[in-house]
Parts: C-alpha cells; sequence; structure tokens
C-alpha cells in the first residue's frame, strides 16, 4: 500500500448556527482514487472546499497534511501552487471563449501582458491529446457537448500541473458514452501518477473507478472501506449512508390491475418533432404510447434519446417545432398547442431542473405551489391568501417539506424539498396524468424514498404516470412497464416482469435506421452494450 | 405601510413569535424589528430622515403648508409613472419611452381642447386611449414579436419625442380649459362650516387613519393567524402611531392651506388600487412569476405573452394619465416636457426596492422611492442648490439606496 498524500485530521467547520463538519478525518493514499460519498449535506463538498482554500486556514479547526507538510491555504490559488485543483459540478469555462483561452484563464502565456499564442496553442494541443480529446484548441467552447467540456476543465488542471484533482460529481450531467470516457481518464490519470478524490451519487461508478471510498454522515466520517473488499457492495455503501439497513429502496408498489376495456388516460400517438434550430435534425421521431390509469410506466434512454423533447413538446409545445402526431386522453382526441391547454386537459409536466423550469426561486413556497392553478384559490381574478395558504399548508404536511412556515422562499430549501414544492404544485394543479422527467436527480437517499411513496400514492389514486429517468434501478423498482427510447425513437416496451438493467440498455443502445444522423456532440451512438458502469 | 412578503425576505423566526420581549425596554425590541425588516423599513427611515434633514436646513420651510401642497403637486407625475414602472421592471423589462409619451400625450391633448376645441373630459378620454395605443404597440412588439424591451422603448422614446416636436410644431401651445387644468392643479372644494381648515380634507384624512389602522390591524391578525412572526406589540403601536401621525400632519398641513390636491386624490386611488392587484390579483401575482423565473413560469401555464402586454399597455395608460397631468399643470404643451421622466421614474423604482433581474418590488416602494427623489429635489431648490449639483447628489442617491440594499442582502446571506 502506498504512502497517504493527503491527510486531513478532525477537521471542524462551523458556520453561524449549524456545525457542518465536526470531527471528519480523511486519509488518501499516493495514486488511488479514493470516492466520497454521502447523503446530501453529509459535508462532502465543505469539506472539499476546506481542502482546496475555499474555506481559508483560521476558519476551520484540525489539520491538513498535503506531502506530508501542514497547508495552511488562504485562497484556491494557494492550494492550486501545491497541485491541489478542484474541479466543480457546475463547470467554471467562458461559453464564449476557446478551448485553449479557458485552459489558461487566469494563467496565460503571455509575455509582458501580451499574449504568447504559439505558447498557448501548442500547450493547450498537448493537453488536450491528453485527456483524449480531439478538439481544435480554438474551438469554442459552446461549440462542444457538456461531456467535452468536463474534459477541457480536466486539461485545464493539468495545465496547472496537478497533483491531487478534486471532481466533484463529474458525470452528473454527462450521458453514459461521455461517463465512461471520463471514467477511463480518471483511470489513465491514475497510472500518470495523478492522485484523484472523487464525490458521487451514482454507487457504480465509485465500484468502477475508486481503489477506497469514505463514507460521510451529519459531518462526521463513518468509515473508510477499500472498493476491492469482497464485502463492499452497493448495499453496504449506502448502508454506510443512511445510518440504517436499506434493503428496499422502494416503497412496495400496489400492483396495478389494468381495465382492459379503459381506454389509456395518455396516448401518444405518432409524435415526431424537430430540433428548434437545426431544423432536418428530428429529436422525437415517430413515437406512440400509452399510459392507463393507476399505472406507472417508464420511459429509459440514454441522455440525447430525446425523452425530455418528447415530454415537453407534447406538454404545450414546449420544445422544438412540432411536425407530426395526436395526443389522445381517454381516448378522445385532444389539443395541447399551449401549457395552458394541456393544463386544462389534465396534464403535468414535472420538470427535470427544477431551478430553471420548475420554480420561482425568490419566491415562497405558497405561491410557487399555487401558481399551476391560482384560479382554484382565486375568486373573480382575486386570490384568497387564506385558502392559498391552506393549500400550501396541506401540502407541507403532506408531502413532508421541511420548511420553517410557507412562506419561505423556496431558493432556501435543500433540493429534495424543492423537489417536492415542485409536485405539490402540480398536484395542485388536480392532473389526471403525470410526466415526471427525473423527479429523483440530485437529492439524497432520503428524499428519494419519500418522493417514490408520493408517485405510489398518485397511481394508487388512478392517476396515469410518465416517469422518465436516467436510473434505471429506480425505474426496474417503480414501474408497471418501461419504454425505451434511443436517438428520439422508440425501440422497446418492457413489462415488469421481464425487465432487467441488462435488457433495458440493450433496448437503449439499440442502433435504429441508417437514416438517423449521428446527432451533436452528445448525440447516442453507442452500440456497445454494457457500459463500464453497469 | 407596506406588509408585503415578496419584497421583503424576513429573516428566520426568532423563537419568542415575536409576542413582545416583555422587561426589555423599548429600544431594544424596536432595533431588534427595524433589523430583521430593514429591507421594508429602510427606504422609508430614509425618507424620514431626509425630510427631517431638509426641515432643519430650510429653517422649516420644507413643511410649511404651501410647500407640501407644491410637493405633491410637482412630483405626482413622476409617481404615477413611478407605479407602472414598478410594474414592468418587475416583469423583467424596462420602458424607456414614458417621458417621450408623457409629452406626446400632452401635444394631443392640445391639439384636441387648443387647438379642435373640444370638449375637455371627452379629449382626456381619447387621450387616455392614445396613451394605451402607444402601450399595447410596444407591449405587442415586446411581447409577441419578441424585440427586446430596452430597444423597442428606446426607439419608442425617440419616435414619440419627435411626433411631440411635429404635432406642436416645435411651439408652445396652451392654455388648457379652465376644467382640465383642475386635474394639474386643482384642489378639493370646499364644504361646510368655515373652521380655519379645509374641511372635506380633514374628513379624508380621517377617513384615511382610520383605514389605515383597520387594514394594518386586520393584517396583523391575520398574520398571528398564520402563526407567522409578527412585530413586538410595542413596536406594532409604535408603527401604528408613527403611521398616523405621519398621515395626520401631511393632512393638517394640507387642510390649513387650499386642501387635498386633486392629484394627490387620484394617486392615492392609483397606489391602493395597484397595490392590491400587485399582491391579490391573479395578474399580479402572474407578473410576478415571469419577472423571477420566466421559463418556469411558461412550463406552470402563466400567458406570459399577455401579462407582459398587459404591462406594457397599463405603462402607456399611466404615461397618458401623467401627461395629461404634466400638461395640465404647465397649463401648456410644451415639446421639452417629460424629458428624462423615464429615469426619475427608473431611478425611483430602484430606489424603493426593485431587482434589475425582476421579480422583487412593490407599488409602494416605487412611490417611496420617488418621494426621496421629490424631496430632495423640492428640499434643493429650497436651498437653492444649482441644477448640477442637484443631479450630482441625485445620483449618488440612487447608488447609495441601491449600494445599500446589495449590501444588506449579502450580509443576510440570501
Amino acid at each position: 500500500m502506498a504512502a497517504p498524500v493527503l491527510e486531513m485530521r478532525s477537521i471542524v467547520k462551523t458556520f453561524p448556527g449549524v456545525t457542518a463538519l465536526s470531527d471528519v478525518n480523511l486519509t488518501v493514499r499516493r495514486g488511488e482514487v479514493h470516492a466520497i460519498c454521502g447523503e446530501n449535506g453529509a459535508g462532502k463538498s465543505t469539506l472539499m472546499k476546506v481542502l482546496s482554500g475555499v474555506h481559508p486556514y483560521g476558519t476551520y479547526e484540525g489539520e491538513i497534511l498535503f506531502e506530508n507538510e501542514p497547508c495552511r491555504f488562504k485562497d484556491i490559488r494557494a492550494s492550486e501552487q501545491r497541485g491541489i485543483v478542484i474541479i466543480h459540478q457546475e463547470l467554471a469555462l467562458v461559453p464564449y471563449l476557446s478551448l485553449a483561452e479557458n485552459i489558461f484563464l487566469g494563467n496565460e502565456h503571455a509575455r509582458r501582458g501580451f499574449i504568447d499564442w504559439n505558447a498557448t496553442l501548442r500547450h493547450a494541443t498537448e493537453l488536450l491529446r491528453r485527456v483524449g480529446l480531439d478538439e481544435h484548441p480554438e474551438t469554442r467552447v459552446a461549440d462542444i457537448g457538456v461531456g467535452k467540456q468536463q474534459l477541457v476543465e480536466i486539461a485545464k488542471a493539468l495545465s496547472k500541473s496537478v497533483k491531487l484533482l478534486i471532481l466533484d460529481e463529474p458525470t452528473a450531467a454527462l450521458n453514459d458514452e461521455d461517463s465512461r470516457k471520463l471514467l477511463a481518464l480518471i483511470l489513465e490519470l491514475k497510472k500518470q501518477g495523478i492522485t484523484s478524490i472523487i464525490i458521487s451519487h451514482k454507487l457504480n461508478e465509485i465500484r468502477a473507478v475508486a481503489d477506497s471510498v469514505t463514507i460521510l454522515r451529519d459531518g462526521r466520517t463513518i468509515e473508510t472501506l477499500d472498493v476491492k473488499a469482497p464485502g463492499t457492495t452497493e448495499e453496504r455503501i449506502i448502508a454506510g449512508m443512511v445510518g440504517r439497513d436499506l434493503d428496499h429502496r422502494f416503497p412496495e408498489r400496489t400492483p396495478h390491475r389494468p381495465e382492459r376495456d379503459a381506454p389509456a388516460a395518455l396516448e401518444i400517438r405518432g409524435w415526431t418533432v424537430f430540433h428548434p434550430i437545426d431544423r432536418q435534425r428530428k429529436v422525437v421521431d415517430d413515437v406512440s404510447l400509452q399510459v392507463r390509469r393507476g399505472e406507472i410506466v417508464g420511459i429509459a434512454g440514454l441522455m440525447g434519446a430525446g425523452r425530455t423533447e418528447l415530454a415537453m413538446s407534447v406538454f404545450g409545445r414546449s420544445y422544438g417545432r412540432y411536425a407530426a402526431g395526436t395526443v389522445l386522453k381517454d381516448g378522445r382526441e385532444i389539443r395541447t398547442r399551449t401549457v395552458a391547454e394541456a393544463v386544462a386537459h389534465g396534464i403535468a409536466y414535472v420538470t427535470e431542473d427544477r431551478k430553471r423550469y420548475g420554480l420561482n426561486l425568490i419566491d415562497t413556497v405558497n405561491r410557487n405551489i399555487s401558481l399551476t392553478a391560482l384560479h382554484k384559490v382565486a375568486r373573480r381574478g382575486v386570490v384568497d391568501e387564506h385558502a392559498e395558504r391552506q393549500v400550501a399548508e396541506g401540502f407541507r404536511t403532506s408531502m413532508n417539506i421541511k420548511a420553517p412556515t410557507v412562506f419561505e422562499p423556496v431558493g432556501r430549501l435543500s433540493g429534495g424539498n424543492q423537489q417536492k414544492v415542485v409536485l405539490s404544485k402540480w398536484i395542485f394543479a388536480g392532473p389526471d396524468v403525470l410526466i415526471l422527467d427525473e423527479p429523483t436527480r440530485g437529492i439524497d437517499v432520503g428524499a428519494k424514498y419519500e418522493i417514490y411513496t408520493v408517485i405510489d400514492r398518485l397511481a394508487a389514486q388512478g392517476k396515469a404516470v410518465l416517469f422518465i429517468s436516467s436510473e434505471l434501478p429506480e425505474l426496474l423498482g417503480m414501474c408497471d412497464r418501461i419504454y425505451t427510447m434511443a436517438a428520439g425513437r422508440l425501440t422497446g416496451e418492457v413489462s415488469r416482469a421481464e425487465a432487467t438493467q441488462e435488457v433495458l440498455m440493450r433496448h437503449m443502445t439499440k442502433d435504429t435506421k441508417g437514416t438517423r444522423s449521428a446527432g451533436s456532440a452528445n448525440g447516442t451512438r453507442g452500440t456497445r452494450g454494457e457500459g463500464v458502469t453497469r | 405601510m407596506s406588509t408585503d412578503t415578496t419584497a421583503g425576505v424576513p429573516a428566520p423566526a426568532p423563537p419568542d413569535r415575536g409576542r413582545g420581549a416583555r422587561g426589555d425596554g423599548l429600544l431594544r425590541p424596536v432595533l431588534n424589528g427595524l433589523r430583521r425588516n430593514m429591507r421594508q423599513y429602510g427606504m422609508l427611515i430614509a425618507l424620514a430622515l431626509i425630510v427631517v434633514l431638509f426641515q432643519i436646513w430650510t429653517d422649516g420651510d420644507l413643511l410649511l403648508p404651501r410647500n407640501v401642497s407644491n410637493l405633491v403637486l410637482q412630483n405626482s407625475y413622476i409617481l404615477i409613472l413611478a407605479i407602472g414602472m414598478m410594474m414592468v421592471i418587475i416583469s423583467g423589462h424596462i420602458d424607456l419611452s414614458v417621458g417621450s409619451l408623457t409629452a406626446f400625450v400632452g401635444a394631443v391633448a392640445a391639439a384636441l381642447t387648443v387647438t379642435h376645441q373640444m370638449p375637455w373630459p371627452a379629449a382626456v378620454a381619447l387621450c387616455l386611449l392614445v396613451g394605451a395605443a402607444a402601450g399595447a404597440l410596444q407591449g405587442f412588439m415586446i411581447a409577441y414579436l419578441g424585440i427586446p424591451s430596452f430597444i423597442v422603448t428606446l426607439a419608442g422614446m425617440l419616435l414619440f419625442r419627435g411626433l411631440t416636436e411635429i404635432l406642436l410644431k416645435g411651439q408652445t401651445v396652451g392654455p388648457f380649459p379652465e376644467g382640465m387644468q383642475k386635474i394639474g392643479n386643482g384642489f378639493l372644494p370646499e364644504v361646510g362650516p368655515d373652521t380655519n381648515y379645509h374641511n372635506l380634507t380633514l374628513l379624508l384624512g380621517a377617513v384615511l387613519i382610520a383605514a389605515v389602522v383597520w387594514q394594518e390591524v386586520r393584517d396583523r391578525r391575520r398574520q398571528q393567524e398564520f402563526s407567522l412572526e409578527v412585530l413586538p406589540t410595542r413596536l406594532f403601536a409604535l408603527k401604528l402611531v408613527a403611521l398616523v401621525a405621519a398621515v395626520l400632519v401631511v393632512t393638517l398641513l394640507l387642510a390649513s392651506y387650499k386642501g387635498a390636491p386633486i392629484v394627490l386624490i387620484v394617486l392615492g386611488v392609483l397606489v391602493a388600487g395597484y397595490s392590491y392587484v400587485m399582491r391579490n390579483a391573479v395578474f399580479g401575482r402572474h407578473i410576478y412569476a415571469i419577472g423571477g423565473n420566466l421559463p418556469a413560469a411558461k412550463l406552470s401555464g402563466v400567458k406570459d405573452r399577455r401579462v407582459t402586454f398587459q404591462v406594457f399597455l397599463n405603462m402607456g395608460v399611466l404615461a397618458a394619465l401623467a401627461g395629461l397631468v404634466v400638461a395640465a399643470r404647465l397649463n401648456a404643451a410644451s415639446p421639452k416636457a417629460g424629458v428624462s421622466y423615464e429615469l426619475e421614474a427608473i431611478a425611483s423604482a430602484f430606489i424603493g426596492g426593485a431587482s434589475m433581474s425582476g421579480g422583487v418590488g412593490t407599488v409602494l416602494g416605487a412611490i417611496v422611492g420617488g418621494l426621496v427623489l421629490g424631496v430632495l429635489n423640492n428640499g434643493m431648490n429650497l436651498l437653492s442648490v444649482g441644477t448640477d449639483w442637484q443631479q450630482v447628489i441625485k445620483g449618488l442617491a440612487l447608488l447609495a439606496a441601491v449600494g445599500f440594499d446589495v449590501w444588506n442582502k449579502r450580509k443576510s446571506g440570501s
């Protein structure tokens, strides 16, 4: 076993009123990939901020030893000089600057204040090659996909002669193909002697690349496990994260008994949509599907498969350019050309991006909940604040939204509670059909379970649920049927009984007809079956 | 006094639920209360401070009955514009055309009543329609054609200014019929026995005081019922006394001169009406929603285009009203009327707590912001400060107000 390169001892970090870290110990050995995991709020990001100097020396207690020397970083620059570089979840690239300019941003190859372009481009090309990115260094960042942007961030880190690379949820925004590449790169860098710390929610990734994993819970180190040891299973890690054995991650599903005669609550026929800018490209291609009352139907697909695009274009044509297709509700054709029409026909769409599309973060919990159906608490155009508040209080209780009052701005709630507010607002709209797009993205295990319970309850009430998710275990645990999509087309329909991750993945990576273009940088081309992660 | 929860984000509730920290003296709860509601009361206190300062500096001239009356008349049109501007800014837009539009509507009024001898009530109605049409035109281009509001209204600013000069042929046109002049500088008629005060104004003041007290008590009771944090009892009493005193002083001052100006009544109705709309009407909620997060509002089924269109339509009508008031007050339509009014209205909104990114602000805030500027203007005039230095000071006031807001927000960590 290699010697430790980094030791963090008895780290305590408090914010006014909250103890974010109480006695955290972390030992990372030279040349390993060390994963850190824990529920949201466990203190992962805070710990990394302490390490990288975002929280400067003196604002925390405890000591940090890097290469056997004590570290007292006063800012990020100080830690970068020692070779510790952090890549945040939200990428810090300037979209309209070139790759080369981004790589050396703040660290330019310059002589007397003027940039030496030859050195810049030469060095950038070299770094891009090292991270396996085959792009010209003068390409603008905005013109490459998110997966490649992540690689640019790593190239940027390499330009600072990184010894310890910290990645905060590096694959959260990537599709499987890009995730695979990124993880392969981390392993490659490991061969070159670079130590990495990766924070991840995805246990399968941890198992794929990490050598050891440290579990944090409530600001404490719970344990450090050797990932390659036989006893280290996903269940084992989860148990450490949540502090209890979680033999069922999903609520017991009330089995669905389809009424064969009744028409489907939602039926989509031949739905086709073009890309909003690239007008030749079909993003959704002749998709037909049905969801019955009381049924939870999943849609599985890799990023770029067209799932969100399908949902949003059906929901008031909120995405792309409509080309063909009809929507039927309870067997009758309906018009859903605007969001208002779709809502009036009892359709709700819960977005995958709650901060951008789901909530008014500066407004209060109660006003966010009432927004979709203000008319229900208003008379002649005037809102009855009393009724509005009662509605919000009802949801706060029934959905277990953790907020001091319903007058709290949603921006101050945690991700899981924000998601509950988004769900509440759409449940309040009183839909018959709910389209849930990644409803558990970025929220912790406990809140996920609560959301699953809500979804099951909705189905039990006879609502039709269309459940879009990138997490296959979640679809397998919750759905009665699962459709798969790839490159805009429906590629399969699998029943609960026959669905396994392998079956779904095979359908999701099915090569559709040759007429399909490769699509954008993010397009799914892969036909390889199992990824490194599954 | 605003109790709107949108602008002022209350700090986390203290454990005592604000039932009044007994035996703590009066000062401590007052300071605590202020600290917690800085955003809400900050500008109001600044306004009070400015009034007191100028009252001292001008040896009491600022609050002479005649000057208070003047202050109202001078600032009424900026305040009318500020109401509409606040709504525009909350919706995430800006309107640079209102100054020119005011002048244009004044010119139309002159053309109708002076040149064409049209009866003034008809002309007023027609002028408001012209404002609505101008607002609708700009609103259509912004909401439905998707041209940025900055561009559309910058064009409108040039366009309406040009049309004003064309319509007036570069001349000042007047005077207006007597009835119309009243809009700008008329007072409530006097009734009843001869006291030393203006009776109707006193009556109105009394009604207003009753309404304010009733509203405050009801709000407080409702907040308690919602188990929200309320001001401690003593602080609430202090607030009520301050409110009543403020209304009383203004009433007495106005009543001891010619009574309440007609524009003040118009303004009062507008403030009450629009505050109610912004807080309680579905329309108002939708304005906050599209300003706070447009994509989310769209996906919630808010008809964002229609709301934007209506906001600009409304701004047009209010600009027309302001134009009529200005014209009536000057008793002439001038090609140079309303120059830089848009900037004063925008400044009022920002001093009053609006945010550049939209979604935040109250009508009452805009009024307070407008009054801060108005009192500064008036006070400096009384002190014979030149317009050069007036501009400098007003600029600094705007910076200070918004700077304070930013600092306060950063400090509270939101």
